[in-house]
């Protein structure tokens, strides 16, 4: 638990593209905690669901081949998004299921120098949030907060992904996953914001088939988390930040209210409570102000 | 013995009240079940406490319920396990300790008659019955039964498996965002005849299914029915296997549903990693034909994200040309790698069920007797043929 952190980092495509402030906050918060990221650049896109609908083979093996670019460096894979993560478990579910099927699998990548073993050196593929709490640990990360969210009042937002199902994901060994934005909400100073919404759906998989259902769903959420008084939200899911931050504006059309409530990357509300500036941190570069969390943290200070 | 508290959520129609919740203090071993605990409360304290029971084994699917906001079965889950879920639940948010109260309701996405007892016709059975759940044949039927192999049927067992409990339709969060929406039972249901080799109306479902507005590009990925369903149809996975059917059999689709999985499939193909303005361009308007005639909807979708973009650019989000550019991404540098999964994938085309391989070394000696085999030769493996 004391050693350091070092990971095979697998940003995603999302946190490069319209979330590029998670990219960002990540680099500066993994700098802050003392973590080194490997970035894989050469990885490719996990699929997101979308590439195993068309072609399953086509999606473990393109996530067999980022499993192998990873144990390349000889770690373990981090990333930072629950759908990766969901994408990715389900793959390398599948892939370690059965050897027949690994090797078939392998054909393809030992002709590019790769291969996928199953648990090499005891490997991981674990999202920064798990990571966090299982790898690292809540009493350090308690012991690094320079700014406490005092006051702060935070609504988690997981991703479906990242929830369910709970029998791929781990819960079996780690059956407190789906209570760890709480813990981490609490661990930085924060007050716990309990709502419907937590561990919905924000919607993003069917913006561009079901538009009206889609929004609803994001809408519906932070008017929930408005009324039990929070006042952001927190994902570790850039697909949820689209649609719940994004698209704000739009779901809240849907939705028939006004709407106007922060959603924070993960990486920024540990970075707040490590000290880092909002600017630092981009949460400029968000569609619905952060403005109203910024001040909280302010008079907090003050007081 | 242990004693535990349960919070029912009760709704009383003849009062003329609105609903309310009660609590009743039960005495059981943790091994039994929720259902167990009800009906001791149901037996010692209030005897109007409606709930549906049957079988008691989870087999009959009567005693659907919501037990600490999770659908399933009264009968199949444990009062001990429901106690943890229920403090684990507490400790989240500040409230810890033990011996909170396990919160039962009703299932969602439905009417309730009374207490527990909900009305599973109007977005159950009638969503079943939306899928026409019988074998369409055709030509003169055989004297004697249909003849198949064994190992063509195997692919729909899993949708087999249903028992119409309704726990995933409690659970599903794109029927509570859209009433409409067919749901999980009916499409796992669909996919149980698209699936049978007897049934020679493939196609016509599956146009049904992605022609309708509602139908299996309404789905919107959650996973909640797969955590939900007591006999492991992962509902969602069938629904899966039905867009990849419609999509390999080409059917064209109102919500560009085909049109948006072909558009991010190729973009990853081209690029590696995702151009997120290019794939809503495709999604909409794809290829050369998209643009030169796109449709209304292609026009309207385009015209609606300009406002979305337009904030974008406002904050810096997107305030770079490759993302504003539809295809200036860039690529991944060994992009030809990318291209040799493709061309290796699209040719094998595997789809690997764990319901029906399971986990190596864990094969079951039913499943032995029922002709599953597992191969040992890494060349061939035996996984079930996809299409």
């Amino acid at each position: 638990m004391a050693e350091n952190i070092k990971v095979a980092y697998w940003p995603g495509c999302v946190s490069r593209g319209f979330t590029p402030e998670l990219h960002g906050s990540m680099a500066l918060v993994a700098q802050k905690l003392g973590w080194e990221l490997v970035e894989l650049d050469r990885a490719n896109c996990c699929g997101a669901g979308v590439i195993a609908e068309h072609n399953q083979e086509l999606a473990d093996t393109l996530n067999a081949r980022t499993f192998a670019l990873a144990q390349q460096t000889g770690l373990s894979m981090m990333n930072i998004c629950s759908t990766c993560q969901g994408a990715q478990s389900e793959c390398q579910q599948r892939l370690d299921a059965d050897s027949a099927y690994r090797a078939h699998i392998n054909e393809v990548l030992s002709g590019q120098g790769l291969s996928y073993e199953k648990d090499k050196g005891g490997f991981t593929n674990k999202n920064f949030l798990w990571l966090l709490v299982e790898d690292y640990g809540l009493d350090r990360l308690r012991e690094q907060v320079v700014r406490p969210l005092t006051g702060l009042r935070v609504g988690p937002f997981y991703g479906c992904y990242i929830v369910r199902p709970k029998e791929r994901l781990g819960y079996g060994e780690h059956p407190d996953r789906d209570i760890y934005l709480e813990k981490v909400i609490e661990a930085l100073g924060g007050e716990v914001v309990e709502y419907d919404g937590a561990r919905k759906c924000c919607g993003f998989p069917v913006i561009t088939m079901a538009r009206e259902t889609s929004l609803r769903q994001a809408g519906t959420h932070v008017g929930d988390a408005i009324d039990a008084g929070a006042d952001c939200l927190v994902t570790p899911c850039p697909l949820c930040h689209l649609n719940l931050d994004m698209q704000q504006p739009e779901a809240a059309k849907v939705v028939n209210r006004d709407l106007g409530l922060a959603v924070l990357h993960l990486p920024q509300l540990v970075g707040l409570a490590l000290g880092a500036e909002p600017r630092e941190l981009g949460m400029g570069k968000h569609i619905a102000s952060t403005r109203w969390v910024e001040e909280r943290l302010t008079a907090a200070t003050a007081a | 013995m242990a004693e535990y508290t349960i919070k029912v959520r009760r709704f009383q129609p003849e009062s003329g009240e609105g609903p309310y919740w009660e609590k009743f203090d039960v005495d059981l071993d943790p091994s039994l079940s929720v259902l167990d605990g009800l009906l001791q409360a149901k037996d010692r304290d209030d005897g109007s406490l409606a709930v549906r029971c049957s079988c008691r084994a989870a087999i009959c699917g009567s005693c659907g319920m919501k037990i600490n906001g999770q659908s399933g079965l009264g009968c199949k889950t444990q009062i001990g396990e429901a106690q943890e879920l229920a403090d684990k639940q507490a400790s989240a948010t500040g409230k810890g300790g033990k011996g909170n109260s396990i919160v039962i309701e009703p299932m969602g996405n439905m009417p309730v008659i009374k207490d527990l007892v909900t009305d599973m016709e109007s977005t159950h059975w009638a969503k079943i019955r939306r899928v026409t759940p019988w074998l369409l044949p055709h030509g003169e039927p055989p004297e004697r039964e249909y003849v198949v192999e064994p190992e063509s049927m195997i692919d729909i067992t899993q949708s087999m498996a249903c028992i119409q409990c309704g726990a995933c339709v409690s659970s599903c969060l794109s029927m509570e965002a859209d009433h409409d929406f067919i749901g999980p039972a009916a499409l796992a249901k669909a996919y149980r005849f698209v699936g049978d080799p007897r049934d020679a109306e493939t196609h016509e479902r599956l146009h049904d299914l992605a022609d309708d507005p509602h139908g299996i590009y309404d789905c919107t990925h959650c996973f909640s029915c797969i955590d939900a369903c007591p006999k492991g149809v992962a509902p969602m996975d069938q629904i899966m296997r039905l867009r990849r059917k419609a999509g390999e059999q080409g059917i064209e689709d109102p919500n560009s549903g085909h049109d948006h999985e072909m558009a991010f499939v190729k973009i990853i193909e081209k690029k590696g990693t995702l151009d997120e303005s290019l794939l809503l361009q495709e999604s909409f308007a794809p290829g050369f034909k998209g643009k030169l005639k796109p449709s209304k909807r292609a026009i309207r979708e385009m015209l609606g994200s300009i406002p979305t973009a337009i904030r974008g650019i406002k904050t810096g989000k997107m305030r770079s040309l490759h993302k504003l550019i539809p295809g200036v991404h860039p690529k991944l540098p060994d992009q030809d790698d990318v291209k040799a999964i493709y061309a290796h994938a699209e040719e094998h085309n595997e789809e690997f069920n764990l319901y029906i391989k399971g986990e190596e070394g864990e094969l079951a000696e039913e499943d032995v007797e029922k002709g599953i085999e597992r191969s040992t030769d890494p060349d061939t493996p035996q996984e079930v043929k996809n299409g």
